[in-house]
């Protein structure tokens, strides 16, 4: 195939991750649109086995690539099948952290096989690429054992902290200066290293409810990355393709911390400053009022307008379907029933919409923030399960703490407040909230589901 | 190619990628960072570029790491992407102001 046929191509590829990224944009679209992106990448990946820089056809090491492919399907596709819904943000972070790291695998070994023949630019392409490809890795690595709870969700500050992050910066900046001056193997090995090492401490002081937006940013990060990789290689698809995402990715990222309303400066410099929360950690003695299924049955049930406010603990307890359950059943008696769709309620803007329309909740019920917040006074009771920060009043009460200036679901406005929770333990950003405490706020303890089944129960004997 | 095409055409790629998504709702946020990051997947055209190059085994023990990262990037992203907007199917309600559209289209 010659070089323009292959361009060419190339380019009808680019075009579809256009349309891709523009149909992902509208619901109606938006699985078209994925279907099209994969498409661009099918056609893509297929035509490079048709062109070769040396013009002898097959490609050399074929039996590796279509290997590496297949192993790489059998890794990929079971993963992305299997995953629980509620576990999938952690994924798309370890999906993203992958594609870093193998951009900087192909920019070594560009690299080292350009050798002394590299021009500067190119050189600086790849050290941009191993910079920022080692990062991503990295830094999705940590976002996704703190998603997948392996390490603590608060933000992990050390005395120091900021003069180790600023030292390591200034060593990676210094070594890529090393890698355009000397060419050498050495300087580039400790670059990706110190990248590495970067990326971890970069995402360390993050917070649980930030996470999010970081994953995101990592995941434009990888897209400039890409596109850096193309200019090495000299592959026009891989500069457009890499560019759009880097592209989209920022606006995206910006548009998640509007909605979350964080500053993304505050939010990833933020907490190199933060105290550490003392009051977290302090196990509570103060009381509080829990009730039984009757007693939030019996609420329930007198109630004329019941406001549903759903969390990861929902989702985590697989209770879609008994809360639709519930929402039916108070329906079929008179109460008008809404859910409360904060824009992060899960993990990720968009989470809890997902697993909703998994178990069927008609979207006329579903109501955003800025919809159900001025309804919250004509509202007897507000029903919360599985969900902690999103109502937590401390973002707008208490500066300093990690959520603060998020907006939230203003449930201390409705008559009545219930907590289906598991624990008193504090919600994925780890702050206590003082709602709890509240003299109308009835807490039921124990599993959502359990708890939610017991109440329809109740409500059905009533 | 001239240094002159390439910021030509990294410039226009940024505008149009600001473009596409600047006004996205909420609901569709984790899905498209999703779809965007299973498009970056795309570096395994590269790896499968510098793995066609390599000649010692370092490189194509490298360059072969970065097809099976690169190709889980890819396939995997895609999939999890279908599986997340799969949720939405027969629902053309969900653009909030189209019920009435969505009675007649549900045969």
């Amino acid at each position: 195939m010659s070089r323009t046929v292959y361009d060419l191509i190339g380019l009808s590829a680019g075009v579809m991750f256009i349309l891709a990224l523009k149909g992902l944009s509208h619901p109606r679209t938006a699985r078209r649109g994925n279907l099209i992106g994969a498409l661009g990448a099918t056609v893509a990946t297929i035509a490079v086995f048709f062109y070769t820089t040396d013009g002898e056809l097959p490609l050399n090491n074929l039996g590796w690539i279509i290997g590496a492919i297949a192993f790489g399907v059998i890794v990929g596709v079971p993963a992305a099948r299997r995953v629980q819904m509620t576990a999938m943000p952690q994924l798309v972070a370890l999906f993203n952290g992958v594609g870093g790291g193998a951009a900087a695998l192909v920019a070594i070994v560009e690299y080292l096989k350009l050798g002394a023949s590299a021009t500067t630019a190119e050189v600086i392409a790849t050290v941009f690429t191993v910079l920022v490809g080692c990062i991503s890795f990295s830094g999705s690595i940590v976002t996704f054992l703190k998603l997948q709870e392996l390490m603590t969700t608060r933000p992990v500050v050390f005395p120091g902290g900021r003069f180790v992050i600023a030292a390591t910066l200034a060593g990676t900046l210094v070594s890529a200066g090393w890698v355009v001056n000397s060419l050498g193997t050495t300087p580039l090995l400790v670059l990706a290293g110190l990248s590495l090492l970067f990326g971890v401490l970069f995402v360390l002081p993050v917070g649980g409810a930030d996470v999010p937006i970081v994953i995101s940013l990592l995941n434009a990060f990888t897209g400039l990355t890409v596109a850096a990789g193309g200019y090495v290689l000299d592959a026009t698809l891989l500069i457009i393709a890499g560019t759009l995402v880097g592209a989209s990715g920022t606006i995206l990222t910006r548009l998640m911390a509007e909605a979350m309303g964080r500053s993304l400066f505050g939010t990833l410099f933020g907490a190199f400053t933060a105290k550490p929360q003392d009051a977290a950690g302090a196990t509570e003695t103060r009381p509080v009022k829990s009730g039984t299924p009757d007693d939030v049955a019996i609420l329930l049930n007198y109630a004329r307008r019941v406001v549903i406010v759903p969390g990861f603990g929902l989702a985590v307890a697989q209770a879609q379907h008994t809360v639709r359950e519930l929402a039916d059943l108070l329906s079929s008696k008179g109460i008008d029933v809404a859910y409360g769709i904060h824009p992060v309620a899960g993990r990720m803007p968009g989470h809890m919409n997902v697993l909703l329309a998994e178990a069927n909740v008609p979207y006329e019920q579903l109501s955003e923030m800025d919809e159900v917040n001025p309804t919250f006074p004509q509202t007897d009771v507000a029903l919360i399960i599985g969900a902690n920060d999103v109502v937590n009043p401390a973002a707008k009460t208490t500066p300093g703490c990690p959520i603060y200036g998020m907006p939230i679901l203003d449930v201390a406005q409705a008559g009545n407040v219930i907590f289906l929770k598991r624990s008193m333990r504090p919600g994925f950003a780890g702050i206590e909230n003082e709602l709890l405490f509240d003299s109308k706020t009835t807490l039921l303890f124990g599993d959502a589901k359990a708890s939610l089944t017991k109440v329809v129960s109740a409500l059905k004997a009533l | 190619m001239d240094a002159i095409a390439i910021i030509s055409i990294f410039v226009l790629a940024v505008f149009v990628g600001f473009e596409v998504v600047s006004k996205v709702s909420s609901t569709l946020h984790t899905p498209l960072m999703s779809g965007a990051n299973a498009i970056h997947g795309v570096i395994l055209v590269g790896a499968i570029i510098v793995a066609d190059h390599s000649e010692t085994a370092l490189e194509l023990g490298l360059s072969v790491a970065a097809i099976v990262l690169a190709t889980i990037n890819m396939v995997g992203g895609f999939v999890v992407t279908d599986r997340m907007l799969e949720m939405f199917k027969g629902k053309s309600g969900k653009s909030g102001k189209s019920s009435d559209k969505s009675a007649g289209g549900d045969k």
